[in-house]
């Protein structure tokens, strides 16, 4: 008998910024839509987001940044995931970001990117319409 | 092209973590790679380590992790936190005290929910050891709270158990008694500075002293211990106290030796045929046209849940005439 398969998700604030509040309601918010989420807390490097990522074998990373250095550190964590064969797992992103760095975002491979205006109805139906646990 | 069970064995991260995916999913695949890794496995020393939330736990494994790696041994963790029953989601959050160990490579974590199916969680952890085993971790820390059957099972299996407490929970002392305090092979006051360690002390040890089979000759009395992990202080002398115990399993008879292993292989196989039974029964009977009339009977009124309930099992079963 297989089990049904459960979407697994990180949520990880990668960078210096220490406000991790959204990321948390995210957390609570993905637990209730019954996937399982992996919160790894503050001040994480895009190495340590992806190293934990692979061995909890999760489908999807949440990145969570309102401290202005996403350009970087988002993009950052593709990087290494394509250098780790790893990039079949999704990445999106959240926070407060100007409209133009948000499509420099999709287009460096960002999945989805949610802003204060998105509701957590959206953000779970996002992930049960376009996550499939493998 | 390499097999997964091969890949395990070789240590590779991906393939490791894919596995223990397969294995918590209940995949029916996973049965013939176990298999093949099972003969690579028995070489890892297991440390359950369990205790009230909020009791220190993680923070603790923490500090374990970097005294382990101090002495050139590799760590596999697996930290287990419960499913909500409403969603059927979790929030796995220990690791969150581990993460500077993220960047280790002698070092793999791993956060389990405890789902709660038919004894799930006692199946995947235990899948789950052999395979962080396989992979050839010299360590292997599992982090429970240590509530309900399934997780006692856990830590059961572990060659030293550590029961972490908290000073001023005096009704937490009573509360572990139920069942784990026998399985304690360590116990460990954690933020020993708190008011009240001496007092908890104490009571542990009468706790303790009132279990006969530790008086037997030769037996090993649980030590009881003092610390502040997030302080780092006191684990070192936890680490050394598991390492005594260790040494106290590996010189005991080869008689006893032997006889404990097969109590626990016993218990081990009688949990996965029970497991299996019900893997297989349970899906031909409840994932039937049958079974969704007899659910549409009941709540119409035509027939009570007790009728229904033979009329589904016993045929099954090939119990009817």
């Amino acid at each position: 008998m297989a089990q049904k398969r459960k979407v697994r998700i990180m949520v990880a604030k990668p960078g210096l910024d220490g406000h991790d509040r959204g990321a948390r309601i995210i957390a609570r918010a993905y637990r209730d839509a019954g996937f399982e989420v992996i919160y790894t807390g503050l001040h994480q490097t895009p190495e340590e987001i992806v190293e934990a990522a692979i061995q909890e074998d999760v489908d999807m990373i949440g990145l969570s940044s309102l401290a202005g250095a996403h350009k970087y550190l988002f993009p950052r964590v593709l990087e290494i995931l394509r250098e780790k064969g790893a990039e079949d797992i999704v990445v999106c992103g959240g926070g407060i970001f100007p409209e133009e760095d948000i499509a420099a975002l999709k287009k460096a491979g960002i999945k989805e990117i949610f802003t204060p205006g998105s509701s957590l109805d959206e953000i779970v139906k996002w992930v049960e319409d376009n996550i499939k646990p493998r | 092209m390499k097999s997964t069970a091969e890949k395990v064995v070789a240590g590779d991260i991906r393939a490791v973590a894919r596995l223990i995916r397969d294995i918590d999913d209940g995949m029916p695949e996973i049965r013939e790679v176990l298999k093949e890794i099972y003969p690579y496995t028995g070489k890892a020393y297991v440390i359950g380590i369990t205790g009230a939330p909020g009791a220190g736990k993680s923070t603790l494994v923490d500090r374990m992790i970097t005294h382990l790696r101090k002495e050139g041994k590799t760590v596999g963790v697996l930290a287990v936190d419960p499913t909500s029953p409403f969603s059927g989601g979790a929030i796995l959050g220990d690791r969150i005290r581990m993460q500077r160990h993220s960047m280790d490579e002698g070092v793999f974590i791993r956060s389990l929910a405890t789902r709660g199916h038919f004894g799930g969680l006692t199946q995947s952890t235990r899948g789950a050891i052999d395979v962080l085993d396989a992979m050839g971790k010299d360590f292997i820390l599992v982090e429970t709270v240590g509530v309900g059957q399934d997780e006692v099972e856990v830590v059961k299996s572990a060659h030293t158990t550590i029961i972490v407490v908290v000073p001023g929970m005096g009704d937490d002392v009573q509360a572990i008694k139920a069942g784990i305090l026998e399985a304690g092979d360590i116990f460990l006051i954690n933020k020993a500075d708190r008011e009240g360690a001496e007092k908890t002390a104490g009571d542990l040890r009468l706790m303790i002293d009132m279990d006969q089979e530790k008086y037997r000759k030769g037996a090993w009395r649980p030590p009881i211990l003092k610390a502040q992990a997030v302080a780092d202080k006191g684990v070192a002398e936890l680490v050394e106290e598991i390492h005594n115990h260790g040494r106290y399993l590996f010189e005991t008879s080869d008689d006893i030796k032997l006889g404990k292993k097969r109590v626990r292989v016993r218990e081990e196989l009688t949990d996965m045929v029970e497991k299996r039974i019900l893997e297989e029964v349970i899906n031909n009977i409840t994932k039937t046209a049958e079974f969704d009339r007899a659910v549409d009977s009941i709540v119409s009124g035509d027939t009570d849940p007790y009728t229904a309930c033979e009329e589904l099992v016993l045929p099954a079963l090939g119990l009817s005439e």
